[in-house]
């Protein structure tokens, strides 16, 4: 049918656009020289290593660990029993999370930057505070949407109670029986969380600036000195967000299969 | 919440409203942010349209790893992806000296440092997101309806024209306004291509706050005050739309 040709043409079309950039940059982190010829005259393993000697990435990249790792924990502390206990026992306050998410969802970097600086810029907090507090606040959908979904699809109130009925005290039911059924979708959301913040630019740029040197300030910077070693940071970021997303797709892949048991 | 303290950037006057609409260059930068917005938008929205179609022939693990890979695809933006389309289409790049030396003359007036360069990479980052949120609106789309339509005689072109496309269509609209928020709040990657020179509004802010020219503080928080009244317009508009669409389908 000529119909369907034309759609697979556009679906051949789509996957070819979005996966050429990356194959051609992470070509551009091999290739010895690639300025005037269509293809690079030779590969090279030189740019990563080069990479990987300068102390300045590697302090770049653990920075960027710490503060993306570093709000995913606090949120995981903070927003995950928060949502357990609404999700369980105040279901009805459950909307103004969703508005919450929303509100998130609608301010994007640049709208917040604005705010944070108009807010904080006076009171004396290191800013870098600020914007770890912006990005635990930032991955609210991501943790709600993974503990949520998990949370339905195990009917935890029920599981609880029965626990519950069992003899287990509130506290053992919590930690034996929900935390353990909820864990994948929560690995799930974590994982997710910090692969977005890891990509963070606009906030840390414009409200801390070069004074936190994140891996993606990094890159901005290598940019305009050095095309090969900038391409060598993204090819790191790309096989990094490969692996995430990989382990994020087999863990969601395993929770599904253990709640169709 | 703490979000509601994020916005609350108070203590102007009507002043600085007065001189964003007052003032061409800013109105320009929303002119050109909206613009980019919309047509990134309907260009991404077309495309997936039609592949998302293309994709319902796969079986189910196979339209699972294809997820995967658009998931992936998505955490692909800001500078990384600036960098990846200058090593595209940059000065020196791959498809420039390729068609330079098949004497193919249509980049010779392409420049991806302004508009028609920013334009293939806002599609690029919306393509993923699109797809994303078309896809569950298709998969509600039963077998069954196609079914029960082709026995009372239509063909499938009728099928979508009279039955999947007005259920779709609240759907679509909301992932068009989603498209369009993402798209007017986007700084990163246009950040890293134009480097400030290209007037959007998300730039505009940015350039204003971080004191590129001269730190106008105020200034920038009018700006992103119209600018967040526009999204959360928009979000709403998809939250309303996205609901109404899985209502039909349940």
């Amino acid at each position: 049918m000529k119909k369907r040709g034309l759609a697979d043409l556009f679906f051949l079309l789509l996957v070819g656009y979005l996966i050429l950039p990356v194959l051609a940059t992470m070509l551009y982190a091999f290739a010895s020289k690639w300025n005037k010829t269509i293809l690079p005259e030779g590969l090279t393993l030189k740019w990563l290593s080069t990479l990987f000697q300068d102390t300045e990435f590697i302090q770049a990249f653990g920075r960027s660990v710490f503060l993306a790792g570093g709000a995913v924990s606090i949120a995981l502390l903070i927003i995950v029993p928060a949502i357990f206990v609404i999700v369980l026992y105040f279901p009805k306050y459950e909307k103004w999370i969703q508005m919450a998410v929303v509100m998130v969802y609608s301010f994007p970097g640049i709208i917040l930057a604005v705010g944070l600086i108009r807010v904080y810029s006076q009171i004396g907090i290191p800013m870098i505070f600020v914007v770890l507090g912006a990005y635990v606040v930032g991955i609210l959908p991501y943790i709600y949407q993974g503990t949520r979904n998990s949370l339905r699809n195990i009917d935890a109130r029920q599981l609880l109670d029965a626990a519950q009925l069992l003899g287990a005290s509130k506290r053992q039911a919590f930690t034996k029986i929900l935390l353990p059924t909820v864990y994948p979708g929560l690995f799930a959301g974590a994982l997710l969380s910090f692969s977005v913040l890891f990509g963070e630019f606009v906030l840390i740029n414009l409200v801390v600036g070069s004074r936190f040197e994140t891996v993606q300030i990094y890159l901005m910077k290598k940019l305009s000195t050095s095309g090969h070693i900038a391409s060598a940071v993204v090819f790191i970021y790309i096989v990094l967000m490969g692996l995430l997303t990989f382990v994020i797709a087999i863990v969601t892949k395993r929770s599904k299969g253990a709640t169709n048991l | 919440m703490l979000i509601t303290s994020f916005q609350n950037s108070d203590g102007f006057t009507l002043t600085q409203y007065k001189a964003v609409f007052t003032n061409d260059y800013i109105l320009q930068g929303f002119k050109n942010s909206i613009t980019l917005s919309v047509i990134s938008a309907i260009i991404a929205l077309i495309v997936t349209l039609f592949a998302v179609y293309a994709m319902m022939k796969f079986s189910e693990p196979v339209r699972e790893k294809i997820l995967i890979l658009t998931n992936l695809t998505s955490n692909f933006s800001g500078i990384p992806l600036a960098f990846a389309f200058i090593v595209l289409l940059g000065n020196s790049g791959l498809f420039t000296l390729l068609f330079e030396k098949w004497d193919i003359d249509v980049l010779s007036s392409f420049s991806l440092y302004s508009w028609g360069g920013l334009l293939l990479i806002y599609i690029y980052f919306q393509l993923p997101l699109s797809l994303m949120l078309l896809y569950p609106i298709y998969d509600g789309i039963q077998q069954q309806w196609k079914e029960a339509a082709a026995l009372l005689g239509a063909s499938s072109w009728q099928f979508w024209m009279k039955i999947g496309l007005p259920v779709m269509l609240p759907g679509i609209v909301g992932t068009f306004s989603v498209l369009f928020a993402n798209a007017m709040g986007a700084y990163a990657s246009a950040y890293a291509l134009t480097s400030s020179n290209y007037n959007l509004v998300a730039i505009r802010i940015g350039s204003l706050i971080k004191g590129d020219i001269f730190a106008q503080p105020e200034l920038a928080s009018a700006i992103a005050v119209i600018l967040a009244v526009t999204m959360v317009t928009a979000m709403l508009i998809s939250e309303w739309s996205i609901s109404k669409t899985r209502r039909k389908l349940k």
